[in-house]
């Protein structure tokens, strides 16, 4: 009887917490179409995502949304589960992930790349090092190269910094610089892109990656495609032009049931109001070409 | 108007019963409660711990083999010993992790125990009295320290503060989350120390300075050694808490899982590896039910070393009533 009661009870907090979820929604006045839109996933988004949300309530009155972070596989797992309307992500979804969505949400899954991200790689502003390799990169941070005097720096010690394994920017640098080897184990996990960067600009010796909307405070170096190659700084107009060589796409994830508020939303943050939001943040708009092919 | 009044008595009387009744039965199952929440959650994080031995697609990759023996190809142990859950050949060692665990819970107790021992002998024998209902509200003041506020002041200050001062390559280390979880462990040290020194019962110091013992040498030879069951009490519940403790070492201690015994190297904890990672994890995934594993093993340590520490205690205090 006490089970059956505890379970009661649990239920009744389960359902107290479903009801938080939509607070302005229930007093919105064209009532029950006007549910919250639930918004989770990558930390490097999550101030875009903010932005977005702000700028399109101002311009919508009545529709609400609520923006998380957590990291983009945690935003996958809960489009997944179905606990989020869209999810946020720093990396493409894995075909397995692609599979469970539709599996799961019994929908046809939908990709949006909404902005343009260069991974920066960030030293301390005392560094010597101007530029490096994507190759001295990868040996960096799976602790073959250790010291700066290898890569023309001071002689000390190279400290790494990195993200957590649940961060999109964690498999997009494994992926596609270390070409999916392990980090060294010394590589020390920081949440967020802004804790890199603090410890960097705290830490002479320091390296980190991240986004390139935080870079403040540190220094991002250039990157060489090869030893051969110019190095290339991660401006817009490279971004844009695809010489520099680690970049990304940024994706909103969603289902094809979804509200139609939540798909005017979508097909807003690709316009020219919402790459302007983009912008505004610090990270680059899609190329034109993007732009329309996505609709 | 004889009559009336009796039955008045007595009605007050059945009520006062009722609501007795009542109130006895609210507070048991309250209590009751909270004992089938714990036994609830050690069952749920065990069973999702489970796949480990029984299903077969996650035993492949993480079984006890992989969590404790298992070394991959590699010249030192800090390439044998490898926490990488997520790659293209997941690797699953705990011992980088048990090893962190160990190191800041190690640096703690070493800087909260002798520091609270110490400050609940001068409280409890050589304070003014005055002084003494400073000092010990003011110690366990900083049991409500919220351990992300210790994190952050470890992250921000302490860590910049030890580097400079003693030139560690690594900013973020075991020395650093070590003294910070020590802040936080010596509420615990010292509480239980200081209440174990105070119930030493009054004729044993009476006895010792009657025999011509300065002050020190009671509070050294004869109240500390009476109160040690009560010391060693406080460093088992310290220990627990420490291994236990999440935030302050995620924050401060560089989360690296680095096979190393050297304390200037970052380390990474059991319990911070359960925090960052339980978020993104795949449901049912090999890596999924060994955090949970990780966490059944965390709440068998904690429970077993706070009840050894109960348990202490509560011997203690029957010895004492007893004896005064």
């Amino acid at each position: 009887m006490k089970r059956a009661f505890s379970l009661a009870l649990l239920l009744a907090v389960a359902c107290g917490g479903d009801r938080r979820e939509t607070p302005a929604g229930a007093g919105a006045p064209s009532g029950s179409s006007n549910k919250a839109i639930t918004i989770k996933g990558s930390d490097t988004m999550v101030i875009l995502g903010q932005r977005f949300a702000e700028e399109y309530m101002k311009n919508n009155p009545g529709v609400v949304i609520h923006v998380n972070g957590g990291g983009s596989g945690t935003g996958i797992a809960a489009l997944i589960n179905g606990t989020v309307d869209l999810a946020q992500s720093s990396r493409p979804m894995k075909d397995g992930e692609k599979a469970d969505v539709e599996k799961k949400r019994n929908a046809q899954l939908n990709e949006t790349p909404v902005a343009l991200d260069a991974l920066a790689v960030f030293v301390n502003e005392s560094n010597k090092v101007h530029a490096l390799t994507l190759d001295q990169l990868a040996q960096i941070y799976t602790g073959k190269i250790t010291n700066w005097t290898q890569v023309g720096g001071a002689d000390a010690q190279i400290v790494l910094y990195g993200r957590e394994n649940s961060s999109g920017t964690y498999e997009y640098f494994k992926e596609h610089v270390l070409a999916k080897a392990d980090f060294a184990p010394r590589t020390q996990t920081l949440q967020g892109t802004a804790a890199v960067i603090n410890a960097v600009s705290r830490d002479v010796n320091g390296i980190g990656y991240g986004g390139i909307a935080y870079a403040q405070g540190v220094r991002p170096i250039g990157v060489k495609k090869d030893a051969g190659s110019p190095a290339v700084e991660p401006t817009e107009a490279n971004v844009a032009n695809g010489t520099y060589p680690v970049a990304r796409y940024l994706y909103f994830y969603w289902i094809s049931t979804a509200s139609p508020q939540l798909q005017q939303f979508v097909q807003w943050a690709t316009s020219p109001d919402g790459q302007k939001m983009v912008e505004n943040v610090g990270y680059f708009p899609l190329p034109e070409k993007t732009r329309t092919s996505t609709q | 108007m004889n009559d009336r009044r009796k039955v008045d008595l007595t009605r007050g009387v059945k009520g006062r019963f009722i609501r007795d009744r009542l109130m006895t039965v609210v507070f048991t199952g309250a209590g009751w409660f909270a004992i089938l929440f714990i036994a609830l959650i050690f069952v749920f994080t065990f069973r999702e711990a489970l796949p480990i031995f029984t299903d077969p697609e996650v035993s492949k990759e993480a079984n006890l083999h992989e969590f404790f023996v298992k070394r991959v190809e590699g010249e030192t142990i800090e390439q044998q010993f490898v926490w990488q859950p997520v790659g293209e050949v997941p690797k699953f060692s705990f011992i980088p992790l048990i090893l962190g665990t160990l190191k800041a819970t190690f640096v703690g107790l070493l800087f909260a125990c002798p520091i609270g021992v110490a400050a609940a002998l001068f409280s409890s024998e050589f304070a003014p009295p005055k002084l003494r209902e400073w000092i010990k509200p003011t110690i366990e003041l900083l049991a409500g320290i919220p351990s992300v506020v210790l994190g952050f002041f470890a992250l921000l200050v302490l860590a910049s503060w030890l580097q400079n001062t003693f030139g560690f390559t690594y900013r973020l280390n075991a020395w650093n989350a070590g003294l910070a979880l020590g802040i936080a462990l010596l509420p615990v040290v010292f509480t239980i120390s200081e209440d174990g020194m105070s119930s030493v019962p009054r004729h044993y110091r009476e006895g010792s300075l009657a025999l011509g013992a300065s002050r020190f040498q009671t509070a050294w030879k004869v109240v500390l050694p009476a109160a040690l069951p009560a010391v060693f009490a406080s460093f088992v519940l310290a220990f627990g808490r420490a291994i236990g403790e999440t935030m302050i070492l995620l924050m401060a201690g560089g989360n690296a899982a680095i096979t190393s015994f050297s304390l200037s190297d970052p380390l990474r904890t059991l319990s911070a590896t359960i925090a960052a990672e339980l978020g993104e994890v795949v449901f049912g995934d090999p890596h999924y039910s060994a955090l949970f594993f990780m966490g059944t093993l965390l709440f068998v340590l904690t429970f077993v070393s706070n009840s050894a520490g109960q348990w202490v205690i509560g011997r203690m205090q029957r010895r004492m009533q007893g004896e005064s």
